[in-house]
């Protein structure tokens, strides 16, 4: 792959900087970045009853399902191939980088873990031999008999992966990967870091899930995350508030075109926004909970702002992780505090998981597009819900109505189970 | 280009399979005496004989007990042999450093309650209503701690916390390819400055039929006797592969940064690629053509011994052993080995592992001993000190690696 050797543009590290030059979105609200932003911005939700399947002995019968692309009900990895697709086919048309299906850089892509579904379990179970074992015997016996490669493949890990690298000619071998629900923001970073050693010009990054099926529902419960304020879906996403009682699980996909700053220059492309900082800590402490102290968000954050060379000051929104579990929220708000001091009172905060849920595996990719549209149209995103602040944050929440905003500087946090702690600094595009 | 600086080297291995602990367990039971795979699981998971994980004292890399009991199977594998690489490396312990320390694991998901599923489906079978039955079952029965040791990050999660790495950490999935890709993004970030510290690796456990069940869809599964892989394609159209249970973590360092904590490594980890294509007959051995063009700079004028990822599925098997006997031909390539002869298949963990066997028989200039009755495998007749390691995976993706003596 050629990288440019003659590109002069250097961060404050000297290192290339990374631009955004297309991006896609797709989530409960619509599909393409114009429609999730009238809604978004005119702060309607997107959370419902679940119609996908029944809901009977479920303590959450609510969602952020994308239900608006098959007719039918699909396996997980079908609906999440179909959401990455549409956000990419709309970033890379945007970006007008390459040809269909020859997209002249790698792909980063953050995607949930793969598990046969209860309806394919059932279909291999149904009909096998009593006697040939226990339930996994017959299911393998199933398997062995039916030989069929849609069956087989999609039950792999680096399926929607390869398919997308397919269906895009991205180049080289794909990365799937998974951070929990900071993936979509590890597949920027990846893409980020690609970029600034020169090993690509672009890059292809993306998070998607379409993974809303009954068990991880139930998983999620079992867990206690989830909100099981059931009644009005539309209300029970309520980050910050003082009534929050966890998030809603969701659907969606976020897909941004990365480049070397001075390579889509050359090539007349708009710059969208450029990505300046990154950074990542993991978290020693407990598989579900952060370190009471907050040290690992706060060292995320911190080193977020050393790897962009950015002030305190000159970070003007932040979209925030915001969930809408008790703990999360209030974790990010002291991190916040302790990052920030005094001057957090003066940054507007938002939660776009208040209108979208938590899409979980998709959620960085699609709150950086979100971020970015931001910066573009000088208007903040509400955190929708917000009747009740939490009195215990010292945080100036865009509550209920979009605000308008001169914003040049965003920190987007995501945070995940396993200690997962990432943040991205995105900027206007400099001068 | 970078300078030898930020050379990628390899200075601790942790490496557990059905083989034995250790580098050492490793070294006499592949390169020493009579060469045979360990006794293989004929029984449980029948027809497919499967290479169980020798036992371990889980308590010596994971003290605290209430760590064990949040993981599964592979997550315990893969937390005990990320101890052992760091043992081996000097950090256990080393806060400081382990604090900047950057993780890439190669996952897939974690294991099911294959109880519960199997009551839930005999139920479903006579349920009035089977989607609410469904629904209660799981709600009732699934163990709430389960879903974390599912998780297909929490491999890295555990090692954290039991560890204490807690620089960045990054999980990579796709079978074969997230090994491949999780050595090669370690190694281009130390080469490029980003990291000077990484672990990286992978655990597969074997002895889970979940697993072989979803190998079983794409009829990728050898049933019958122990076979080596060359011996397994050549037996019919389909061979297959015969997993194992494998640990493997690597600790890669730059040079300057190891030399500065006054450590030796085991070898350099020099040219890493990771390729794809879509398996057409010719595809896999074409992708795996060009990477040996890129690595050629890098070879000596002496042949290049090869450990091959083979994996004893005929097509491709076959197809990589085509292209050894070309490239042997053509005096690019000497011996060959096939490491999934004795240790099985481990998916995610092929990749790593397969550094860790090359990276081991450098620093012990020395070679494996051929196990392979169809004499594809030749005898060395000198130490190598260049290792190409290859690894093919099952369904796609296609990685090679040059593991070479430090000067």
């Amino acid at each position: 792959m050629s990288a440019t050797a003659t590109g002069k543009t250097r961060d404050h590290l000297g290192r290339p900087v990374v631009a955004v030059t297309g991006m896609g979105v797709v989530t409960s609200l619509g599909q393409g970045v114009q429609d999730n932003w009238s809604a978004l911005t005119s702060g309607r939700s997107g959370i419902h009853r679940i119609t996908r399947f029944p809901t009977d002995h479920l303590r959450t019968t609510i969602a952020g399902t994308v239900d608006f692309l098959f007719d039918e009900p699909v396996r997980s990895p079908v609906l999440t191939e179909r959401l990455a697709h549409l956000a990419a086919e709309e970033a890379i048309a945007q970006s007008k980088l390459g040809t269909p299906g020859d997209f002249p850089g790698m792909l980063f892509m953050a995607v949930p873990p793969v598990e046969l579904e209860w309806p394919a379990k059932r279909a291999l179970y149904a009909g096998t031999n009593p006697d040939s074992g226990d339930a996994y015997d017959r299911m393998i016996d199933g398997a062995w008999a039916l030989n069929d490669t849609d069956t087989y493949e999609f039950a792999l890990y680096g399926c929607v992966a390869e398919r997308t690298a397919d269906q895009f000619g991205t180049r080289g071998a794909p990365i799937s990967l998974s951070t929990a629900c900071a993936s979509g923001a590890s597949a920027i970073q990846l893409g980020v870091e690609a970029i600034r050693r020169g090993d690509t010009d672009a890059a292809l990054c993306i998070g998607t899930d379409g993974s809303v099926q009954v068990e991880a529902v139930v998983r999620f419960s079992l867990l206690s995350a989830l909100s099981t304020s059931n009644e009005d879906p539309t209300a029970a996403s309520r980050p910050f508030s003082k009534s929050r009682d966890g998030f809603v699980i969701a659907e969606g996909a976020g897909a941004l075109v990365l480049e070397d700053y001075d390579a889509a220059k050359a090539r007349g492309a708009e710059i969208l926004a450029v990505i300046r900082g990154v950074a990542e800590q993991a978290d020693d402490f407990h598989r579900t909970r952060s370190k009471p102290d907050g040290s690992p968000v706060i060292g995320a954050i911190r080193q977020a702002l050393a790897d962009g060379g950015v002030a305190i000051e000159e970070v003007d929104h932040i979209n925030a992780h915001g969930t809408g579990t008790p703990e999360n929220d209030k974790m990010e708000a002291m991190s916040l505090e302790a990052v920030f001091g005094e001057h957090i009172r003066n940054i507007p905060i938002s939660s776009n998981k208040s209108m979208i849920g938590h899409t979980l595996t998709a959620a960085g990719a699609v709150e950086a597009v979100i971020s970015i549209k931001t910066i573009r149209d000088g208007v903040i995103p509400p955190t929708i819900n917000y009747e009740n602040p939490d009195p215990s944050f010292p945080l100036d929440i865009v509550g209920n109505v979009a605000r308008r905003a001169p914003v040049s500087m965003v920190l987007s946090n995501s945070f995940g189970f396993g200690g997962q702690n990432a943040c991205l600094l995105i900027a206007a595009e400099p001068g | 280009m970078t300078n030898a600086s930020q050379d990628v080297w390899i200075t601790g291995i942790g490496l557990v399979s059905s083989l034995g602990e250790g580098t050492e367990a490793h070294w006499q039971a592949m390169a020493t005496g009579d060469v045979h795979p360990a006794k293989a699981e004929m029984e449980r998971f029948k027809p497919f004989p499967v290479l169980p994980m020798v036992p371990l004292e889980l308590d010596r890399q994971i003290p605290r007990r209430a760590d064990q009991r949040q993981m599964e199977t592979w997550q315990r594998l893969g937390t005990y042999a990320a101890g052992l690489a760091l043992e081996d490396a000097g950090l256990a312990g080393d806060l400081d450093r382990l604090a900047h320390m950057d993780m890439i694991v190669a996952a897939g998901g974690g294991e099911r309650d294959l109880e519960v599923d199997g009551q839930i489906l005999a139920g479903l079978e006579s349920a009035p209503a089977p989607e609410a039955f469904l629904n209660e079952h799981l709600a009732n029965d699934l163990r709430p701690t389960l879903f974390l040791a599912q998780l297909s990050n929490l491999l890295a999660g555990n090692i954290s916390i039991v560890h204490k790495v807690t620089g960045s950490s990054r999980t990579f999935m796709g079978e074969e390819l997230a090994g491949i890709s999780a050595v090669e993004v370690a190694a281009r970030r130390i080469r490029a400055g980003q990291g000077n510290l990484f672990i990286v690796g992978a655990a597969y456990n074997a002895e889970r039929k979940d697993m072989l069940l979803s190998l079983a869809l794409g009829h990728t599964l050898w049933k019958g006797e122990l076979e080596p892989v060359w011996a397994r394609a050549a037996a019919s159209p389909e061979g297959g592969m015969i997993t194992g249970s494998v640990g493997a973590f690597l600790v890669l360092e730059s040079r300057a940064h190891a030399e500065a904590r006054g450590r030796t490594a085991y070898a350099k980890l020099g040219p890493v690629l990771s390729g794809r294509s879509r398996r057409k007959p010719g595809d896999a051995a074409a992708v795996a053509r060009g990477q040996i063009e890129a690595i050629r700079p890098s070879i000596g004028k002496a042949p290049v011994a090869v450990l091959s990822g083979a994996n004893g599925m005929t097509a491709a098997t076959l197809e990589e052993r085509a292209l050894l006997e070309q490239l042997g031909a053509e005096g690019i390539i000497g011996p060959v080995r096939a490491s999934q002869s004795l240790i099985g298949s481990s998916i995610e963990a092929v990749f790593p592992a397969q550094i860790a066997l090359a990276g081991l028989a450098i620093a012990k200039k020395g070679f494996y001993l051929p196990f392979d009755p169809t004499g594809f495998e030749q005898a060395a007749t000198e130490a190598p000190s260049q290792i190409l390691a290859t690894s093919w995976g099952f369904w796609r993706g296609e990685g090679m690696a040059l593991v070479e003596a430090i000067d």
